[in-house]
């Protein structure tokens, strides 16, 4: 399958290609690691007329603690969160959520930026950013701007990121006392999107009284979900089997997922309610 | 719209103008003549087409050619050099790794960088390893088992048993 033909640039710096957007306007896309974007083209879902190539842009591809924060660049590849040591200390999370994505290959092109601006509520990363409550670093010819998670996904396939603009980077804040955290989807083979997927964060005070909670949930709903009513259920509470299971019982009654050849939709809420409370489980083991 | 583009694949420099929607596993095997990478599912799901790109595995069904350019490919015809073969090609000989042969130059690719990164990989961080691979053969204990000779091969360490492994 090839795709249908482009035109294609690859800019070497962030303002030329935020030029190029402006000039060609709504019949560009920004490409890069184009592991959800390809595909789509060869089976012509997709059919752009210009593809920006955002790979020689400088300055993309870091994966840094800064302050308080975890920040990654819009062209660090999955692989690089896999990789690194310090992320796997802090946020587990991510090397639950990095082995569960498409297979090594795919892990070695796709972006952790590129997996947020698809918009597709099947993808693992969206998810996890909920959970850990991630701000997007969106960039104009205007400047800078940062949107939280919750203003980011607008619907299946759209997002806050203008015509004109580019996703840069995703910052996520660091919590300084005990947390944990931990995602994980059921599939039914590798490469597979998730039937369900759970990703939760938690927050505890000395006395292990849960201050703060984040869950997110994959493919089971148009855009990315939080679990709101799930999150309020722990927060001021002692994470006991009882809150627990009363926050799992939340999540699969707020989802709404469609049945499809991955399962019912009876089926698919019961996967939701079994992750939640196994992450919750192993997020609270983890902030220990 | 054609653009011309320079590339290297296992040494050689390839400079050629093509579609910007060209497939980099078609410039490989009809541009480059090189048919050891194979199209299987063509959807990024089977790792036939696995190539390293700069030394990193990849599928080279959903990357386009223009992706690749100033980069060093390597695919299975660069393995071996005028001293013999790669180690990983030693392993699969050695441990009847293969069947039909249609998955194995992607497999040995994707094993190659594995190997690089983590010489002495356990069983399940293999078959993690090549979970972006089919084999619909034989299955894949002889493909583990390649890969782990491999290992040893180039750590220097003994060779393991070739022996042939029974599933009960």
């Amino acid at each position: 399958m090839i795709p249908a033909s482009f035109d294609y640039s690859a800019p070497s710096t962030l303002k030329e290609a935020l030029n190029l957007l402006k000039d060609i306007g709504d019949e560009a896309k920004i490409l890069a690691g184009g592991h959800s974007l390809i595909p789509m083209m060869k089976l012509r879902f997709a059919e752009p007329e210009h593809l920006i190539d955002i790979s020689n842009v400088p300055g993309l591809s870091y994966v840094n603690f800064e302050g308080d924060h975890l920040k990654i660049g819009a062209m660090a590849r999955e692989v690089d969160l896999e990789d690194s040591k310090e992320v796997g200390e802090k946020f587990p999370i991510f090397h639950d959520v990095a082995k569960l994505i498409a297979d090594p290959q795919v892990r070695n092109f796709g972006t952790i930026g590129g997996n947020l601006a698809h918009g597709d509520a099947a993808n693992d990363q969206p998810a996890v950013m909920i959970a850990l409550d991630a701000q997007v670093e969106i960039t104009g010819l205007d400047g800078v701007r940062t949107v939280g998670i919750d203003d980011f996904f607008y619907g299946f396939y759209a997002t806050a990121v203008q015509e004109d603009e580019i996703l840069t980077g995703i910052n996520i804040p660091v919590p300084t006392g005990r947390f944990g955290n931990a995602y994980h989807k059921s599939e039914r083979k590798v490469g597979d999107y998730a039937t369900g997927g759970v990703a939760v964060h938690v927050e505890l005070d000395a006395e292990g009284t849960c201050t703060k909670a984040g869950i997110g949930l994959t493919n089971v709903n148009p855009t990315p979900l939080r679990a709101s009513r799930s999150e309020e259920a722990l927060v001021g509470a002692k994470l006991d089997d009882t809150t627990i299971e009363s926050a799992a019982q939340y999540a699969s009654e707020d989802c709404n997922p469609s049945s499809d050849l991955r399962g019912s939709e009876d089926y698919k809420r019961r996967i939701i309610k079994v992750l939640t409370k196994r992450m919750i489980h192993k997020a609270l083991e983890r902030a220990q | 719209m054609e653009k011309e583009i320079t590339l290297k694949i296992n040494g050689e420099e390839y400079t050629q103008k093509v579609e910007p929607r060209t497939l980099l596993i078609h410039f490989i095997r009809e541009n480059a003549s090189l048919t050891g990478s194979h199209i299987g599912c063509d959807t990024s799901s089977c790792g036939a087409c696995t190539i390293l790109i700069d030394g990193k595995s990849a599928k080279s069904c959903t990357i386009l050619a223009i992706q690749a350019q100033g980069k060093e490919i390597t695919t299975v015809e660069g393995l071996a050099t005028t001293e013999g073969v790669h180690p990983i090609q030693e392993g699969f000989k050695e441990n009847h790794g293969l069947h039909c042969g249609f998955c194995t130059p992607g497999m040995m690719l994707r094993a190659v960088e594995l190997l690089e990164k983590n010489p002495d990989p356990t069983e399940e961080e293999i078959r993690w390893g090549i979970s972006g691979n089919l084999c619909r053969c034989t299955g894949y204990n002889n493909i583990v088992k390649a890969i782990k000779y491999a290992g040893a091969k180039i750590r220097g360490a003994e060779l393991p048993s070739t022996e042939p492994v029974f599933v009960e």
